[in-house]
């Protein structure tokens, strides 16, 4: 009997208040409840929609939590190795310059092992969109300490929290790039609430706008949580989010296009 | 009417990558084969045929944009030598673990490490075994001459589209640096975004609304479809090796004794058969072409001919051990070689010859 009730048994049409949007596959995501990364990819497949252009979009997953996001996408995506995202980006934009094209990464794939390749796409104006999910941890391999792992906070490689002195200051790489003149919009956006996720859906929207327009590299940073690497409860590690990752990664546009 | 022009054969692979249709050459500078980046940026191609062409941050990131390129269907290259080819591997065994077609140039230099920019061949192992991690092969084709490097530009890219399998060149300063004639061919169009799609219905060229998507990844957590995988590109690999063997023989209808030479070593030794001769030694060349797949069984049919064989390589001898696995102590088998990026004088390899058996 159970096996024959279908969703569509339990949720009338009639009483939808929300239905996700159809670029985002029924695959169940492979990430940790209260994850950030299942709102942010939702956020690009919205953004590609709202385009109509699934056919137009080539995505580059990276190494780290999102190496699956081909998985959840569904339009046509590249798996990179770990942080040469950008350098597939530039390729395949310079050989379709008519697509859209964007790279889904974490900050150890960005702002560690994929440094290079991330400031020279950025420092060579790439017209592509980098999505950059920072929650200042490795989460795939079990929560090692990564280039944006703040002052002080324990992880499993600085279980007695990160001591600069040793082993040096977490990296700000957005505010990094946003001094290349390559880069034409750079904003730090979160997605732990109703209004932060409307903010974030917005610039990348804007961002892939900012393709159509030929206009250079967006790059979009979302500040999120891990609350299995932090070892803390969802709604834990947001607030620490709030209370600690947001006074040093500040939210908000950092280069903004004079319109 | 043959167009014919005097040319490195650094520029020869340029050349031949622009009117063979290439769609992206991604490349970063090092010696001996800088040309081949030099040469494309000097003859814009973008305005010949649309081709891209990038000086990349660094040889890393070069085979990455190749990855992503060939990714989507492109015909693609890169070029290097040596430690930059090193520097390649990751990506190499990404595009060999996603099956898809590229083609890489290596002018080899000596090594170990920095080593020298002189001309070597110690690069046979990282080519034919592999070279990353993982179990994998490409199509390694070895040119003789300018022509050659010209030539074998397009017969690579037919090779790796045919098996979506990257091909390698690979080549050594020697070749890369001198000069000979070369007869051009015909410019090729470059394919469309249309027959791009045709051709390579697997690529990421924008998801239709009359496929499901394409994914280009080299990743199976499940280690039951991962081996079902390897088996998959073992069963390619053998395919080419049935398929693809491809080499040159040079008097060795009466030979009793064989040189084995490939690249540069080869052209030296075909000096070392007329002098050998000469002595009254009949002594032939077997010259492969393509190292992977290696031309075994010919090898093995020629052990039961002749007294004993020469493998010559500039490098401690490395293809040696392929020649022993095709003649199974059939014959014996020794090496004579130079490194460090000395080339030996055929007077130097018919001692060796002499000495050895």
């Amino acid at each position: 009997m159970a096996e024959n009730i279908t969703n569509k048994d339990i949720v009338k049409e009639e009483n939808l208040v929300y239905k996700k949007t159809d670029l985002l596959t029924d695959k169940a995501l492979s990430y940790c409840p209260g994850c950030g990364h299942g709102t942010a990819h939702r956020l690009v497949m919205e953004v590609v929609e709202e385009l109509e252009a699934q056919d137009k979009t080539v995505g580059i997953a990276p190494v780290g939590c999102s190496v699956l996001a081909y998985e959840f996408m569904d339009i046509d995506m590249q798996q990179a190795a770990h942080g040469r995202a950008p350098a597939l980006a530039t390729a395949i934009k310079r050989l379709y310059p008519e697509k859209y094209v964007f790279t889904y990464q974490g900050d150890g794939d960005l702002a560690a092992i994929g440094t290079a390749e991330t400031i020279h796409a950025c420092n060579r104006g790439e017209n592509i969109t980098i999505i950059f999910v920072n929650n200042g941890i490795y989460g795939m391999t079990g929560g090692q300490m990564a280039p944006t792992t703040l002052p002080g906070m324990r992880s499993s490689t600085s279980p007695y929290g990160r001591e600069v002195a040793s082993m040096g200051n977490p990296l700000k790489i957005t505010e990094l790039v946003a001094q290349l003149p390559g880069t034409y919009y750079v904003t730090r956006q979160a997605v732990h609430t109703p209004a932060a996720v409307r903010k974030a859906k917005k610039a990348i929207k804007k961002a892939f706008e900012n393709q159509k327009l030929n206009k250079g590299l967006s790059f979009i940073e979302i500040v999120s949580n891990c609350n299995s690497g932090w070892k803390m409860t969802p709604n834990q590690a947001n607030q620490w989010m709030v209370d600690n990752m947001f006074p040093f990664y500040e939210l908000g546009d950092i280069k903004v296009p004079e319109e | 009417m043959k167009e014919l022009r005097l040319m490195k054969g650094n520029e020869a692979i340029a050349e031949a990558a622009i009117r063979a249709g290439v769609d992206g050459y991604f490349g970063y500078p090092i010696t001996p084969q800088s040309e081949v980046l030099e040469y494309l940026m000097l003859e814009k191609p973008e305005e010949r045929t649309g081709m891209v062409v990038l000086q990349a941050e660094s040889e890393v990131a070069a085979i990455n944009m190749v990855y992503g390129g060939a990714g989507a269907g492109k015909m693609v290259m890169t070029s290097s030598s040596s430690p930059g080819i090193s520097l390649k591997q990751e990506g190499i065994t990404y595009i060999a673990g996603a099956e898809l077609p590229c083609l890489i140039l290596n002018v080899v230099r000596g090594g170990p490490g920095l080593g020298t920019i002189q001309p070597a061949q110690s690069d046979y192992f990282q080519s034919v075994k592999g070279g990353g991690h993982g179990d994998y092969k490409l199509i390694v084709l070895a040119p003789a001459s300018v022509q050659e490097m010209y030539d074998f530009v397009e017969l690579s890219f037919d090779l790796a589209f045919k098996y979506r399998n990257p091909a390698l060149i690979l080549s050594d300063g020697a070749i890369g640096q001198m000069m000979e004639k070369v007869e051009i061919g015909e410019q090729k169009k470059r394919l469309t975004d249309a027959e791009v799609k045709e051709r390579c219905p697997w690529a990421t060229t924008g998801k239709d609304a009359n496929r499901e998507r394409n994914i280009i990844t080299s990743l199976d957590l499940d280690p039951n479809k991962q081996e079902l995988f390897n088996h998959k590109l073992q069963d390619k690999y053998k395919e080419i090796e049935e398929k693809e063997v491809r080499f040159e023989e040079i008097q060795t209808e009466d030979a009793e004794y064989l040189f084995v030479a490939y690249g540069t070593s080869s052209r030296i030794c075909q000096k070392s058969v007329q002098l050998a001769r000469a002595k009254g030694l009949k002594v032939g060349l077997l010259r492969p072409i393509t190292l992977f797949p290696f031309p075994s069984k010919r090898l093995a049919e020629l052990s039961k001919q002749v007294k004993g064989i020469l493998s010559v390589e500039m490098s401690a001898g490395q293809m040696i051990e392929d020649i022993k696995l095709a003649v199974n102590c059939n014959v014996p088998v020794e090496h004579f070689g130079r490194m460090g990026g000395i080339i030996p004088s055929p007077g130097e390899v018919v001692e060796a010859l002499e000495q050895k058996f």
